[in-house]
């Protein structure tokens, strides 16, 4: 009789996970047996600490050792690109809690909130850590019910339902067509681990990989909103409470596109010259149909939506580039991109909160003016995401094209400028709504603007210390990201 | 270091302004005046210790930025950046003063964004690495968009697009012609950039971001709106100073880093500028209002300027120099006179306008100044370098030449059309006889550019022998 050996378990690589799944369920329990009026409170400041915890281990674990190395049984590895991942997902979320604090004039839902936003960062950091395709998936669909959930969590508001069965279903779909792409390549190679794919592929049959690839391409693509597989992304971005928007803008799409780049650099290496074309071809349809469609949308969260499947774009640009600077260039982008995100969402909701209505850009007018601090803040994220000075996105514009034209795809790079230059018209229209509609236009709340709220001004402080410093001080975050990919074998020289 | 503190007082101060609870706007304005000239006295200041005999760099500064592809903050003044970053100080001192005393809506924001523009010129002039200079080249469309979508005229939003639009497209097209000569080179220091380039696709993506700012015919779509909605400080920087980051970018970026292909399309840019030149003057003739004329002469210098440049030795870039020099501080007064005749008439038109120097001394007796200064009668400054100019082209070809003279004819066409449709005739319907002469605010902040065109009238040496030291 076979007898079961428990794997040994590295629990200190563990820890980022344990801490905010730890977190939730203290949430959780916790907050029943609280009075409504500390429960929000206490959740909250639980789910602060956790994050804060959590960064902490990553970080730890990032400073201890530079070796990668796969752990319980190699389902998941203990490396640097991942505690990279789980720091910036640490952080999304703490700012996220911020964002929320103000947000949720339903007390008693408190506790299932900050849970459910401690549970899905969770499951990033699981996500991004993981080895086999089992443990991906096992990631993915952990953090993706988790904002299913969180979509729909103000369950009195129809749009905020909608999206979420819209989320539910488009995402099951992308889910099952990634599970069907990894069986097909475990048929094909005979190995559910990344290395052991990579192994495997040479003998295997060529269509069931080529076949499975494309599937689990096209199921990262879902969740990192990547055209053509964006279609949820501007309804779920427009139901979705704001302070959700800001946190699946920023950690889903940091989680997606590491995990991308790490499954197809370390599990199909000898398939470079497929998927790179395919990314490429997902780049310049995710560009060419975020910035057009940017342009006609009226409201703002569409808008951004809208933006982030740009982003996206831009995001897997360097993916596709294939080569070490470009796994660099990916890593420097995300820290002010998932910054800013975050930073301008938040914008969003506080005045979504003033007005008690849809944001939209005719409703921003006077916004810059009555608000100087939060509008000079929005219209610094929207000129960073043009690519212009002082943000970070500039570098990170500048490295990502720096990696393609290294590649030799100079066109990509063409592609991403005429790209940059179209969606400039929408950025500078949510600036022009802002500051330069006459006065008489100006939308007040009603009864005068409630008062500040610190925590989100806060927040959105922290992101714009964020895009700036990245902007200023690239060279040790550039350092950091090198170390993060380092262990990776690029195909591309 | 002195470089650095140029680039950062400006943009330290409007930050100050931004963040600083001032306790009325008039304190915040103040601030702001002061720092201008403060800039302007500490440029003295590096003039007057600046080396002029000697060839290469000069106040640099080297910090290590973003190693992986070596980029650096690399700052670093040669004359020429010199006198350029001086024509920013005065033509923006003299800008904020007005600004100051015009007393705009939300003076503070107006004016700290007055400075951050010219923190981010004077980057542009004294950057030594191709992406510091993307960097700051970028920054200087920040503070525009918002200064002409703000306070501009009342077809400013339209302006802004068209501008902003322009700008991007051409310096876009400049950002993948850095990363490719800088991958290709290894490095993006530009003092070891030099003459290696031999791609005529990247020479071209530079010339396009220049085409387009200073601007080059056809290029220069976005120039009539922009001038004529721009507040007339704004205007006044725009074309005296913004323009000339573009001729510095031919002179020392795009010319000398692709040596080769600026020679093979030397002919099609000279047709292009000599084009701009004639069309640009003409249209000055035909302009209706007082602004159209300044614009389109602003087009036709501009233009001249890009002659002088293009013929690539040392008459030619001297004079082209000086002619950035004067061209900046003539549009920059004709431009605030404008905005006086304006603050008067509540109009442009010259229809409208007539006999304004009748009671108006002042006003008069500055503009005439000007005009003559800016047709290049002989004795001129404008006439040292337009002299210097065709002399420079005349090697290259006796028929750009006069091409150029014939210009010079046609500039005193469209500026005494306009000395005498503002001054002379008959009084015109929309100047009110009570409508005032000059304040003293207004003559304090353009009579000393007209003062300094006058010095460089009689002394054009003071530049022209204290430049290209070496390069030639």
């Amino acid at each position: 009789m076979e007898t079961f050996t428990a794997p040994t378990i590295d629990w200190t690589a563990l820890s980022p996970i344990l801490i905010t799944l730890g977190g939730a369920v203290v949430v959780l329990l916790v907050s029943l047996f609280l009075p409504l009026g500390v429960r929000r409170p206490f959740a909250a400041a639980v789910a602060g600490v956790c994050f804060v915890a959590a960064g902490a281990a990553a970080i730890a674990l990032f400073a201890a050792d530079d070796t990668g190395r796969g752990i319980v049984e190699d389902a998941i590895r203990r490396d640097r690109l991942a505690e990279f991942a789980q720091v910036l997902v640490m952080g999304a979320g703490l700012l996220s809690v911020l964002v929320s604090y103000r947000e949720r004039d339903k007390e008693d839902r408190a506790g299932e909130y900050y849970a459910l936003l401690l549970t899905a960062t969770s499951g990033m950091a699981f996500f991004v850590a993981a080895n086999n395709l089992m443990t991906l998936f096992l990631g993915l669909e952990w953090f993706s019910i988790c904002l299913y959930i969180l979509t729909a969590i103000a369950a009195e508001r129809l749009s905020g339902l909608e999206a979420s069965l819209k989320y539910l279903i488009v995402g099951s779909f992308g889910s099952a067509i990634l599970l069907f792409g990894s069986a097909f390549v475990f048929g094909a190679t005979g190995a559910l681990d990344f290395a052991g794919i990579a192994a495997g592929t040479d003998d295997a049959e060529r269509l069931f990989v080529v076949a499975g690839l494309a599937m689990i391409i096209v199921g990262l693509a879902f969740k990192a909103s990547a055209a053509p597989f964006h279609m949820w992304t501007p309804d779920v971005y427009e139901g979705a409470p704001t302070p959700v928007t800001g946190f699946m803008a920023a950690a889903t799409k940091v989680a997606a596109v590491i995990v991308t780049m790490r499954l197809l650099v370390t599990a199909f290496p000898g398939e470079e010259e497929l998927w790179t074309v395919a990314l490429a071809v997902i780049v310049c349809i995710s560009l060419a149909w975020g910035n057009l469609a940017a342009i006609v949308q009226a409201n703002l969260k569409r808008l951004l939506a809208y933006s982030s499947i740009s982003h996206a774009g831009f995001l897997l640009m360097p993916v596709a580039a294939g080569n070490a600077l470009g796994g660099r260039a990916l890593l420097y982008y995300l820290i002010p991109y998932a910054a800013m995100s975050l930073g301008a969402f938040a914008v969003v909701a506080i005045r979504e909160r003033e007005l008690r209505a849809p944001v939209t850009l005719q409703n921003m007018a006077g916004f810059g003016w009555e608000r100087p601090f939060l509008g000079a803040s929005m219209a610094l994220f929207m000129f960073g995401f043009i690519g212009f000075p002082p943000t970070g996105i500039f570098l990170g514009k500048f490295y990502v094209f720096s990696a393609v034209i290294d590649r030799g795809w100079a066109w990509l790079a063409i592609v991403g400028v005429v790209a940059t230059a179209i969606s400039v018209y929408y950025y500078a229209n949510v600036i022009r709504a802002m500051y330069m509609q006459p006065r008489e236009l100006a939308v007040v709340a009603a009864g005068g603007s409630p008062p500040q709220d610190r925590l989100l001004v806060t927040a959105v402080g922290a992101t714009v210390a964020v895009a700036i410093g990245s902007f200023v001080f690239a060279d040790p975050l550039v350092d950091i990201a090198a170390d993060a990919v380092a262990f990776l074998q690029f195909p591309v020289a | 270091m002195i470089t650095t503190i140029l680039i950062l007082l400006p943009i330290a101060a409007a930050l100050a302004i931004w963040i600083f609870p001032w306790r009325s706007q008039r304190a915040a304005g103040s601030f702001a005046l002061l720092v201008a000239l403060a800039e302007l006295a500490l440029w003295v200041g590096t003039a007057l210790n600046f080396d002029f005999g000697a060839t290469g760099l000069q106040a640099e500064a080297d910090v290590t930025w973003f190693s992986d592809l070596d980029v650096a903050y690399q700052v670093g003044l040669y004359d020429y950046s010199l006198w350029l970053i001086g024509l920013t100080a005065v033509v923006t001192a003299a800008a904020v003063g007005y600004g100051f005393w015009s007393g705009r809506e939300r003076l503070g924001v107006y004016l700290s964004l007055l400075l951050f523009l010219e923190g981010a010129t004077i980057g542009v002039f004294a950057a030594q690495d191709l992406v510091l200079f993307y960097v700051f080249w970028e920054a200087m469309l920040i503070p525009l968009y918002v200064l002409i979508g703000v306070w501009g005229g009342p077809g400013r939003l339209g302006a802004t697009y068209k501008f902003v639009a322009y700008t991007v497209a051409g310096s876009l097209l400049m950002l993948v012609a850095i990363i490719a000569t800088g991958l290709d080179a290894g490095t993006f220091d530009m003092t070891q950039l030099g003459g290696q380039g031999t791609s005529t696709w990247i020479f071209l993506g530079f010339a396009a971001a220049f085409a387009v700012k200073a601007p080059l015919w056809p290029f220069h779509g976005w120039l009539p709106d922009a001038y004529r909605e721009s507040p007339p400080e704004v205007a006044a920087v725009l074309s005296g100073v913004i323009s000339k980051t573009a001729a510095y970018g031919f002179l020392a970026i795009a010319i000398p880093f692709f040596p080769g292909p600026a020679e093979d399309w030397r002919t099609p840019l000279l047709v292009l500028a000599s084009i701009g030149l004639v069309y640009g003057s003409l249209l000055a003739f035909r302009a209706p209002d007082v602004r159209g004329v300044i614009a389109y002469s602003s087009l036709a210098q501009m233009n001249l300027i890009l002659i002088g440049i293009f013929a690539v030795n040392a008459s030619g870039y001297t004079g082209a120099l000086l002619q950035m020099v004067n061209h900046g501080l003539i549009s920059a007064a004709l431009f605030l006179l404008a905005g006086a005749i304006e603050r008067r008439t509540s109009t442009g038109e010259l229809s409208l306008l007539g006999g304004m120097a009748r009671g108006r001394p002042v006003l008069a007796t500055i503009l005439i100044t000007t005009g003559v200064i800016a047709l290049a009668v002989p004795g001129s400054t404008a006439f040292a370098a337009e002299f210097l100019v065709l002399n420079g082209i005349f090697d290259i070809g006796w028929g750009w030449a006069v091409v150029g003279a014939v210009a010079i004819v046609l500039a005193a066409m469209y500026m005494l059309r306009l000395i005498s449709a503002v001054l002379h005739q008959e009084p015109g319907s929309a100047v009110p006889a009570e409508a005032l002469d000059l304040r003293p605010a207004e003559v304090g902040v353009i009579a000393p550019l007209v003062a300094v065109l006058l010095v460089l009238s009689f002394w054009p040496a003071a530049i022209t022998e204290r430049v290209f030291g070496g390069i030639f």
